[in-house]
């Protein structure tokens, strides 16, 4: 079955409308959806483009999630698919978080709300700790690359330090070091 | 101007955070605080409900945040500024991506980039446990709240689901409240 170029976009936005209104979690979590609407029921990419779409989303800023919209929308039906996808992506929270912003407001004085949030906050931690364990499995340790996550640990959590300014110099540190192989690090 | 100062904080959010949600926390975190739009214990309840809610993680913080502070408007200026610049930047990268990944440069930097995010969120953990923490608790609340920090670890550890865990957290939190356990809160 052969789509318009229109027809393709429309089903693009709502297929990732779904796709956002069903991912708990974002990024990775939204992997599986794409590969069942996306390439398994349309057929619009393959696999192994999926590997490929989730490396760039990686290196490139930006939520992951976002990221994969706008790349699979791109790949599918050009810059136009790309704005649907993106837009249909993140429009569910959009719509979700912002009608919750009211009765967050409305109950947040409750006794209960507040007494749950004391738990909820402690489970955050937990949450938090388990992104750093993942991302920190991810990473390749050596000796820069120890230096510079101990670096920004005490320049932003100790001296309040500018993250994106931290950001900007570790990745001139880590790309100098990768260039002439120094402390382990490689290209 | 807040709508403008909204964008233009979310966009730069935005186009710094590599790796997604909980690595967008330390530059949200803050940005937030230093323009007192939120305070810390507010942000942190956030987190937990942009969890629990569906969609990207750093969209639902945005979203909240920018209507928190500037209602309708506010939510669509900070939910399009930190959506700009990734689509902005796929687009240009979507054409050439193989060339993209190979780049020396581009990998020289992620090789920065990837133990530097480790670091920050480190560095955000910090201030999240201080509002689970808080120097107002006293003995029976931190110990109270070690406990439930320990059970919610180890269940994350076992792979039990993380809405789960916060609703667990949150009837904990309301039987101890009821208790009479958490004087303070």
């Amino acid at each position: 079955m052969e789509l318009t170029k229109w027809g393709r976009c429309l089903t693009l936005f709502l297929k990732f409308c779904k796709i956002g209104a069903f991912t708990f979690g974002g990024g990775y979590a939204m992997i599986p959806l794409i590969r069942r609407e996306i390439a398994l029921r349309e057929g619009w990419i393959e696999d192994k483009d999926l590997l490929d779409i989730l490396a760039v989303s990686e290196s490139t800023p930006g939520p992951i999630a976002v990221n994969t919209a706008t790349f699979v929308g791109y790949r599918v039906a050009g810059r136009l698919g790309a704005a649907v996808a993106t837009v249909g992506v993140v429009l569910p929270s959009f719509l979700i978080i912002f009608a919750l912003s009211f009765v967050l407001r409305q109950f947040e004085d409750l006794a209960a709300v507040r007494y749950a949030f004391w738990g909820i906050r402690v489970a955050v931690v937990a949450l938090v700790l388990g992104a750093l364990v993942s991302m920190a499995r991810q990473c390749p340790w050596n000796v820069v690359s120890c230096v510079l996550a101990a670096g920004a640990f005490v320049l932003v959590g100790f001296f309040g330090a500018n993250s994106i300014l931290v950001l900007v110099a570790c990745a001139l540190i880590g790309l100098g070091a990768s260039r002439w192989k120094v402390g382990g690090m490689k290209l | 101007m807040i709508f403008l100062q909204l964008f233009f904080t979310f966009f730069k959010i935005g186009a710094f955070t590599f790796g997604g949600g909980y690595a967008m926390l330390p530059l949200i975190q803050q940005e937030v605080l230093s323009h007192g739009w939120m305070d810390l214990e507010q942000l942190v309840n956030f987190v937990a409900v942009s969890e629990s809610t569906p969609g990207p993680l750093a969209v639902n913080l945005s979203t909240y945040v920018g209507a928190e502070t500037g209602g309708l408007p506010g939510a669509l200026c900070a939910t399009v500024g930190v959506v700009l610049p990734s689509f902005v930047i796929i687009l240009l990268v979507a054409k050439f991506y193989e060339a993209f990944q190979q780049n020396p440069i581009v990998k020289g930097c992620m090789n920065g980039l990837r133990p530097t995010v480790v670091g920050m969120i480190a560095a955000s953990l910090l201030s999240v446990g201080a509002s689970a923490f808080p120097a107002s608790g006293g003995m029976v609340q931190w110990g109270l709240a070690a406990v439930l920090l320990g059970g919610v670890v180890l269940a994350h550890w076992k792979k039990v689901h993380p809405i789960l865990l916060i609703l667990g957290a949150a009837v904990v939190g309301i039987c101890a409240g009821y208790a009479g356990l958490l004087p303070g809160v």
